[in-house]
Formats: C-alpha cells, sequence, structure tokens
C-alpha cells in the first residue's frame, strides 16, 4: 500500500474546492466537547429512535493517511469482521479507497463505507424488507428476514455491502453475524442508541484526530451541520440522487 | 392466493430443504435417544420476565416481537431481549467451549430437540454470557447474592411444573 | 369463438429403453442440481465462484434464461388462441406445458441460489411493494396459476370455450412477467451496463426468440423419437417465426449498444463490451452475434439447410447457446465492469475498487444450473408420457385442414 503520499500532493487537484481549507482546522473541538455537540444522548429504555434526527458523517480526506488504518481497525474490533484469507469473498465493512485524477495525477485516500442515502436503492430493491432505514436515516440490514439474494448489493453505488460467504465464529455479542446474509455498517447503531459516537469516531478522537466527525446532520446546532454549512463538501455520486448522509471534505 | 402461493412455495424447494431440516425432527422421532424436556434451572433471577406457563408457550413471539422493536425501530434495553435471557438463562456445560463459557444453547435446545424445532438464531448471535463486570448494569446490584436464592426457588418450582407435566 | 378442436392428443407410449434411460438421466441430474445447491448451503457461497463484486453468478444466468425462455415457450398457445392462428393449435397444449416447465426449472435454480432458501416463506410473508423482485414473485406465481387453469381449460372439452380468454390473460400476463424480469436490471441506475430503457423491450424478444428455439427443439425430438408424423407446414411457419424472433433480438441488441454509445457516461462500459473486455468481448461477437444470430439466421433462411429438420434443429441450438451467452454478458458482464463511483478518476482499494472484477463459474454452480434445465425437461418428458399432450399426428393434411375445419 502506498499510503504515505504527502497530503499536500492530495490537495492540489481540488484545491478550488476547498474555498475555506483554513477554517477547517477550526472545527477539531476537544473530545468531551464533541460529545454534546454530536446531538447524541441515550435513549431511556423502551424509546424509539428520534425520527427528527439525522445523523451524518463528515470526513476530512487531508489527515494522516495512517488514520484511516485507525479507523478500519476500530471498526474491526467492534463489528467483529475482518481476519479473513479471501480476500474477494471476506467481508469489508469499511475500505481505504484511493482515487487519481487521470488528468492531473493528484490522488487522495479517504474511507468508503455504506453512505446511509436519504433514498437508499438498497431499500427500494430489497423483496423481503430486510434492507431498512431506521427514522433516523441509519441503514440496516435486518439478518432476521434477509434471504441473501443479493440484490441490494447489486443496487448499491458505493459497493458498501458484504455477503457472508462463510460460517461465522466469535460474533460480538452486540453484533449478531451470520452466514447467508448480507452486512454493512450500521453506523455503531448500537453504540449511538446508548448516546456513544462510532467506534471509528472514537478511535480517531483517542489519538487525536477530527478526520471523520459524526452528528445530527438535522440539528443546525450540531458541529457538524456547523461544518457542513461552513466549508464546501461533496458527496459520492450525487448526481444519483441517493443523497447519502456521509460527506467528504477536500475531494 | 396466500394458499396457492404457499402451496407452490413448498413444492418448489420444500423437498430440499425437508432433506436440510428433517434431520433433527427424524432423530427426534425415533424417541429413545432424546431425552424428555428438562431445561436446566435459570442461572440467575427468581422468576422469569413473564409466568413460566407464558413463557413455555410464548416465548418465541415475545423474542419475534422483540426483535423487530429493537433493529428496526430502535427501542433498546427492553426485557424480552435475548440478551437478558442469556444473562439470567445461561449456564455451563461441558459440550460449550469446554464449560468455561456460560452459554443459552443448552437451555433453548433441550426442549426444541423434544419438539423437533430447529432455531437458527445462534448462528448469528453468541449465546455466551458477558459476565465481565459491567459499568452500567441493568441488574440489580446484588443479584450475586440473590442467584443462590433463585436458584433454590427456581429448583423447586421447577420439580412441582414437571411433576405435573410429565 | 374459439374452433372446436378436433385434434387427438395422446400420451407417448414412454415404455423403450429411450425412454426410461432419458428419465433416468435427468432424474441423476436434478439430484446432483440438489445436491449441489445443499452443499452450497452448508458451506456456504466460498464454494462458489461468486465474490462480494460479482454477486450473482452462473445460477442467475441460467435461472434468468429458462425464465426468459419460458415465458417465450407459452408462444405458440399465445398466437393460436389470441390471434386465432390454428395451425398451431394442435401445439398450444404442450406450449403451455414448456413454458410451466422452464419457469419452474428457472425458479428453482433462482431459489437454491439464495443465501437463505430456507427463509423462502419470508418472500411471500415479508413483502416490500417497491421492490420490482417482490412483484416478480407475483408475476411467477401467477403466471403458474393461469397457464395451468388455461392448460385445464384447454383439456378438458366442456371448458373448452374459457381457454380463448385465459389464452389472452396469459399473454397479457407474460409480457408483463419478461418486462419484470428485465425491469431488475433496469432499477439498478447506479450499474452502467443496464440501461433502463431498452432492457424490457430486449428481454420480450429475447424471450420470444430463446422460447420458441427450445420448443421447436422440443417438438421436433419427441416426434422422431414416438416415430409420430410431423408435416413441414408447420415446421416451415415455425422456423419463420424463429427467423423473425432471432431477427428482432438482433435489432434490439444494435438499438441496446447504440443507445448507450450516445450516453457518454456509459462510453466505458460499451468499449468494455463491443471492444476490448476480453473474454467478454469475445463471447460477444463469437457467442450472441454470430452463433447466437447470423449463423442460425443463415441456417433458417438458406434454401439447402432451412428445409431439413437438421438444419432447423441446428440453427435452434445455435440460438439457444447464443442465447445463454447474451445472459451471461448482461449479467455477469455487467458486473464485471467496475462502479463508476468517481467519473474521471483512477480508483483502486482492497476491495477491487475500479477494477474489471473477476469470475469464474465453480461446479456446484453449474450442476445447479444443469439441474434446473434438468428439471424443466423432467416435467416435460414426464408430462407428455401421463397426460394427451401431443397430437397423435402432425402430419401436413391434418393440420392444413385445420382451418377448413372452423
Ligand atoms: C443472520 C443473523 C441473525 C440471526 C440468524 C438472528 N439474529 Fe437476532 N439480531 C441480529 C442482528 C444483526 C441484530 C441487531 C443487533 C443490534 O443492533 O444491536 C439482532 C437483534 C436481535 C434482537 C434485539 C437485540 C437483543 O439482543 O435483544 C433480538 C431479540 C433478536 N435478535 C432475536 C433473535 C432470535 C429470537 C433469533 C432466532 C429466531 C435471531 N435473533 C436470529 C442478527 C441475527
Ligand atoms: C431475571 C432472569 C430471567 C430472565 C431475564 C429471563 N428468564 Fe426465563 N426464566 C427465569 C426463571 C427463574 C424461570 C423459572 C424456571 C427455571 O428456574 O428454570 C424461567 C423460566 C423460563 C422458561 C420455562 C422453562 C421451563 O422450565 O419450562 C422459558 C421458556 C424461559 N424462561 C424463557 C425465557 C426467555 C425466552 C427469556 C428472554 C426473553 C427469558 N426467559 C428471560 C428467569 C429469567
Ligand atoms: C420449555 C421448553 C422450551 C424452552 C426452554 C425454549 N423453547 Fe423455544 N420453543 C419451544 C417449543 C415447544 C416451540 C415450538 C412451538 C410451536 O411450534 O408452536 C418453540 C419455538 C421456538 C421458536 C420459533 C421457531 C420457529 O420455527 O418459528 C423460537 C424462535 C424459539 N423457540 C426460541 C427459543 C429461545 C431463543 C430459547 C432460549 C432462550 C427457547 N426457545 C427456549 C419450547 C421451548
Amino acid at each position: 500500500m502506498t499510503d504515505r503520499s504527502p497530503t499536500e500532493e492530495q490537495n492540489v487537484d481540488l484545491a478550488r474546492r476547498r474555498l475555506l481549507a483554513g477554517a477547517a482546522a477550526a472545527v477539531a473541538v476537544a473530545p468531551g466537547v464533541m460529545l454534546v455537540a454530536t446531538g447524541a444522548s441515550a435513549r431511556p429504555k423502551g424509546v424509539a429512535a428520534d425520527a427528527n434526527k439525522r445523523w451524518g458523517m463528515l470526513i476530512d480526506t487531508r489527515t494522516e493517511l495512517s488514520d484511516w488504518d485507525t479507523a478500519i481497525d476500530a471498526c474491526k474490533t467492534e463489528q467483529g469482521w475482518g481476519g479473513g484469507n479471501n480476500p474477494a469473498t471476506d467481508p469489508q465493512w469499511i475500505r481505504k479507497v484511493a482515487i487519481r485524477n487521470k488528468s492531473t495525477g493528484a490522488q487522495a485516500t479517504f474511507p468508503v463505507m455504506c453512505q446511509h442515502c436519504e433514498n437508499p436503492p438498497c431499500v427500494d430493491v430489497c423483496p423481503t424488507g430486510a434492507s431498512m432505514q431506521r427514522v433516523d436515516g441509519i441503514v440496516l440490514v435486518d439478518k432476521h428476514i434477509c434471504i441473501g439474494c443479493r440484490y441490494c448489493m447489486m443496487a448499491c453505488p458505493y459497493s458498501a455491502r458484504s455477503f457472508v460467504h462463510e460460517p461465522v465464529h466469535n460474533q460480538r455479542p452486540h453484533m449478531p453475524r451470520g452466514m447467508g446474509t448480507v452486512e454493512s455498517c450500521t453506523m455503531c447503531v448500537h453504540r449511538v442508541d446508548k448516546g456513544q459516537q462510532p467506534a471509528c469516531v472514537e478511535a480517531l478522537q483517542a489519538k487525536g484526530s477530527n478526520a471523520i466527525m459524526f452528528g445530527d446532520l438535522n440539528d443546525p446546532k450540531s458541529e457538524i451541520s456547523r461544518a457542513v454549512s461552513a466549508h464546501v463538501t461533496r458527496r459520492i455520486r450525487e448526481d444519483l440522487g441517493v443523497q447519502p448522509s456521509v460527506h467528504y471534505q477536500g475531494i | 392466493m396466500r394458499l396457492v402461493t404457499r402451496i407452490f412455495s413448498i413444492a418448489l424447494v420444500g423437498f430440499t430443504l425437508a432433506m436440510a431440516h428433517s434431520a433433527p425432527a427424524s432423530a427426534a422421532e425415533d424417541g429413545s435417544k432424546v431425552p424428555m424436556p428438562s431445561p436446566s434451572k435459570a442461572f440467575k433471577g427468581e422468576q422469569c420476565v413473564e409466568p413460566v406457563e407464558t413463557m413455555r408457550r410464548d416465548h418465541m413471539l415475545y423474542l419475534k416481537h422483540q426483535r423487530d422493536d429493537t433493529l428496526r425501530d430502535g427501542i433498546r434495553g427492553e426485557k424480552y431481549g435475548l440478551n437478558e435471557c442469556i444473562d439470567c438463562h445461561a449456564t455451563k456445560s461441558p459440550d460449550v467451549a469446554g464449560g468455561e463459557l456460560r452459554t443459552i444453547e443448552p437451555f433453548c435446545g433441550e426442549c426444541h430437540a423434544y419438539a423437533a424445532v430447529k432455531i437458527d438464531c445462534f448462528e448469528c448471535h453468541t449465546g455466551a454470557a458477558d459476565d465481565k463486570p459491567k459499568q452500567s448494569s441493568s441488574l440489580p446490584i446484588d443479584h450475586g447474592e440473590l442467584s443462590d436464592k433463585a436458584m433454590l426457588m427456581s429448583m423447586m418450582e421447577n420439580y412441582l411444573d414437571k411433576g405435573a407435566t410429565k | 369463438m374459439a374452433a372446436i378442436d378436433k385434434t387427438t392428443y395422446q400420451e407417448i407410449a414412454g415404455n423403450g429403453s429411450d425412454y426410461l434411460s432419458l428419465i433416468g438421466w435427468l432424474g441423476v441430474f436434478v439430484a446432483a442440481g440438489v445436491a449441489a445447491a445443499f452443499y452450497m448451503e452448508t458451506q456456504g457461497h466460498v464454494v462458489t465462484g461468486m465474490t462480494n463484486q460479482i454477486v450473482w453468478g452462473i445460477p442467475h444466468v441460467f435461472a434468468v434464461f429458462l425464465i426468459v425462455a419460458a415465458s417465450g415457450a407459452l408462444n405458440v398457445a399465445s398466437i393460436a388462441s389470441v390471434f386465432n392462428k390454428t395451425t398451431y393449435k394442435p401445439l398450444s397444449r404442450l406450449s403451455a406445458i414448456l413454458a410451466l416447465a422452464l419457469l419452474a426449472g428457472g425458479l428453482m435454480v433462482l431459489v437454491l441460489d439464495l443465501g437463505r432458501p430456507d427463509r423462502l416463506d419470508l418472500t411471500y410473508l415479508k413483502q416490500n411493494f417497491r421492490s420490482i423482485f417482490a412483484w416478480n414473485i407475483y408475476f411467477y406465481t401467477g403466471f403458474f396459476a393461469i397457464v395451468v387453469v388455461y392448460l385445464w381449460m384447454m383439456m378438458e372439452r366442456r371448458f373448452n370455450k374459457y381457454a380463448r380468454t385465459l389464452g389472452i390473460t396469459a399473454f397479457v400476463w407474460r409480457l408483463a412477467l419478461t418486462t419484470g424480469t428485465g425491469s431488475i436490471f433496469g432499477f439498478l441506475a447506479a450499474r452502467p451496463g443496464y440501461d433502463a430503457a431498452v432492457m424490457a423491450p430486449l428481454f420480450i424478444a429475447m424471450s420470444f426468440s430463446f422460447g420458441l428455439a427450445i420448443f421447436i427443439l422440443v417438438v421436433n425430438v419427441t416426434y422422431k423419437s414416438s416415430k409420430r408424423p410431423l408435416g413441414d407446414v408447420i415446421s416451415f411457419k415455425l422456423k419463420n417465426l424463429l427467423g423473425v424472433f432471432i431477427a428482432a433480438v438482433l435489432y434490439f441488441t444494435v438499438v441496446q449498444h447504440l443507445t448507450n454509445l450516445y450516453a457518454a457516461e456509459h462510453a466505458g462500459v460499451e468499449s468494455f463490451i463491443l471492444l476490448d473486455g476480453g473474454a467478454y468481448t469475445l463471447m460477444f461477437w463469437i457467442g450472441q452475434i454470430l452463433i447466437g444470430g447470423l449463423l442460425p439466421m443463415a441456417l433458417l433462411f438458406h434454401p439447402a439447410t432451412g428445409r431439413t429438420s437438421q438444419g432447423i434443429n441446428i440453427a435452434s441450438l445455435l440460438v439457444i447457446i447464443g442465447g445463454f451467452v447474451q445472459v451471461y454478458i448482461i449479467i455477469i458482464g455487467g458486473q464485471a465492469y467496475p462502479l463508476e463511483m468517481f467519473p474521471g478518476f483512477e480508483v483502486s482499494s482492497s476491495f477491487f475498487d475500479g477494477a474489471v472484477h473477476r469470475y469464474a463459474p465453480s461446479l456446484p454452480e453449474i450442476t445447479l444450473g444443469l439441474g434446473g434445465i434438468a428439471t424443466a425437461l423432467l416435467i416435460v418428458a414426464l408430462a407428455v408420457r401421463y397426460l394427451p399432450i401431443l397430437p397423435a399426428s402432425l402430419a401436413d393434411p391434418i393440420a392444413e385442414k385445420q382451418p377448413a375445419s372452423e
């Protein structure tokens, strides 16, 4: 992996998109403050997810490349995937994608996972309703009724989903996984419901990085809403009209 | 229409799936090897989340309802959660992890083997109890002490109940 | 009013060792297919050629081919009852049986390739009506129900008068069915290989062509082996029809690729299929266009070969092979070409983003697919043995007198 390309290089090509690049540094806030600012709070027992919220992420691609390994490892540990040795069939809930502009040669590397679309094609095509969207915008697979038809994987513009090709052992108690069903990033719904942040975000904050910001896009006062309205961000394949909840800054 | 579609679907793959899933059923039918159900005593707790009679009959309805509530609506921490069952009902068994871990499979499995029911829950859910000390437990703080009493209680209850049903 | 059907229908004798060994072999293939599915279900799809990028493998090719052909196999019955072409009437029953059998075979493959085939009941119990898949479940089961009743109306003399109504219903229904099957691909906006607009008519043309090719082969083989007379009139009519359908498929294929070429964002996948896609390009030009289109057309319309049953049989076989290749290119080729996540950029990752994805069909998958074909043929073989499906004779005089007796 050619992880060591300098950050400046990634930025050259898309510098014009970053109208307020300097302001990016101002986004960094201490972890403790973040927690309040995300709008995440533990829901009491017996209360359903909040339809007024729309959880989202902002990924700053102009960071240390090692940050992405931190995020991916945190996801593996939290959710219990990874560790297989069949690259073509092993699940990947989040992955590091490198892009290079064919005409200018500028490069960027950043993570891609389920983009938690507002109009998710995977939900539209699923025959049983297993592919679903919570009222707070998180897109999930209800593995209890997934028949493993893989139509959602055909429909996803981001290759965000994996099919479990082999028997699974030693699952995490909070993240049941099983052969023959489809899975993907859950935005750590089990943590979010407890008022915590997704594992990748927390792991990055622990090492002092703010490369992934998590929060409520519907709350104009949340840190993420302010960042998204202050800087030009981009969502992958916006032209498809799926309205992803994951924003990227710096590409 | 639903009947027609059901019949068709059964006809189409029924025989395949029968092959795959009748194995435990036929094992149960010959009767001799399968013990009468005697689910292990609850590890902790004095009583179940509902009266035992109700639980025996309707536990699957509670579970299925709860899983939709949790997964689809985001309702957490309710008493019918699978992890709650595990917390009380998981026991150590020499068959599982060399008797190191408390797991729920033996509890759920005994009646099911008898009734020839096959559940897939533990292909995904671990079934293993999380006995590490928790920061925010939903259980009474002194449940260690409780469990001895509960054990005795439930043992008695169990014998009384079983005597009647057998 | 429908003409009264004076044809004598008769079960084939089916005692010979040929028939029995046919049944035996088909049974072996069906059993092998089921065993392969069982193996895939217990070991996981890791034993197949599929990956997280090519999620629909060769079982889907078999399944879609059979389902599409099923709808086309009903053509002969439709032409007879909807358009009142009495020449075709004696073959209506076989047409209906073949349609049922192909659909059953195709659905069997589709279902047994699921990750959790044991949850099939959920496709009826939990339905998402925004999903074209859920719709198709109704299209497929409805097709079964309608064609079974249609067959019954045709076979029960006192109900003959309803046969036409049902024939029309079946005709409309299966157009919807094929459109629905084609739309499975048309709905995938993110995949550059699948263009929404032309997919539906293309699939209808494909269904006519593949279904009729299989039908012609079944008629020729059963009549030859049961030593029943088969006249030229009906044979030539069927083969001319097949020629028209092959031309229609070629036409829509041209439209498919031309419209895609004009859409700038599809230029990549177009040149992948047409020019530089390696095996897929070869399959397209040699398999789909030459073997599946031009060659059978030449065979059918050349005076030397088009008037022999051998020539017609070979042409039909080529149409089937070319059709299978065409479905392969649509399904596998469409997935092999990478998603355009960042148009204009080179993309790479550990998840094979930006790379042409590899797929090699595995033995269990192929066995399952062949099991589906064997199931379809087994149903036909048993039906013609135990039900009065086939006319005792299709010799010219009877076939020609039919219109007169109206
Ligand atoms: C294919 C995998 C899979 C299978 C099989 C499965 N589950 Fe689940 N289950 C999940 C996932 C994933 C969740 C969501 C976990 C979360 O978000 O916290 C879940 C959550 C639940 C919950 C709510 C959370 C909790 O712990 O209370 C219940 C109850 C539940 N499942 C019951 C069942 C039952 C009963 C069965 C067997 C009939 C079963 N599940 C089979 C994957 C599975
Ligand atoms: C607070 C602890 C506790 C929890 C939580 C709990 N149970 Fe129980 N359960 C018990 C006790 C105590 C009994 C009484 C019988 C015994 O001791 O085995 C019992 C009995 C049962 C029985 C009848 C067993 C028999 O002997 O016939 C079933 C079935 C059952 N529980 C299912 C469940 C399920 C399913 C859940 C999760 C939704 C659950 N229980 C949650 C404590 C608990
Ligand atoms: C007292 C005996 C008993 C115990 C203990 C028990 N079950 Fe059951 N369970 C049954 C019986 C009997 C049925 C079948 C009921 C029927 O078919 O109507 C059943 C059915 C089920 C079903 C529905 C199966 C289906 O195919 O729809 C689920 C899910 C289930 N049990 C889950 C559990 C779980 C999880 C546990 C352990 C926490 C458990 N059961 C413990 C007796 C028991």
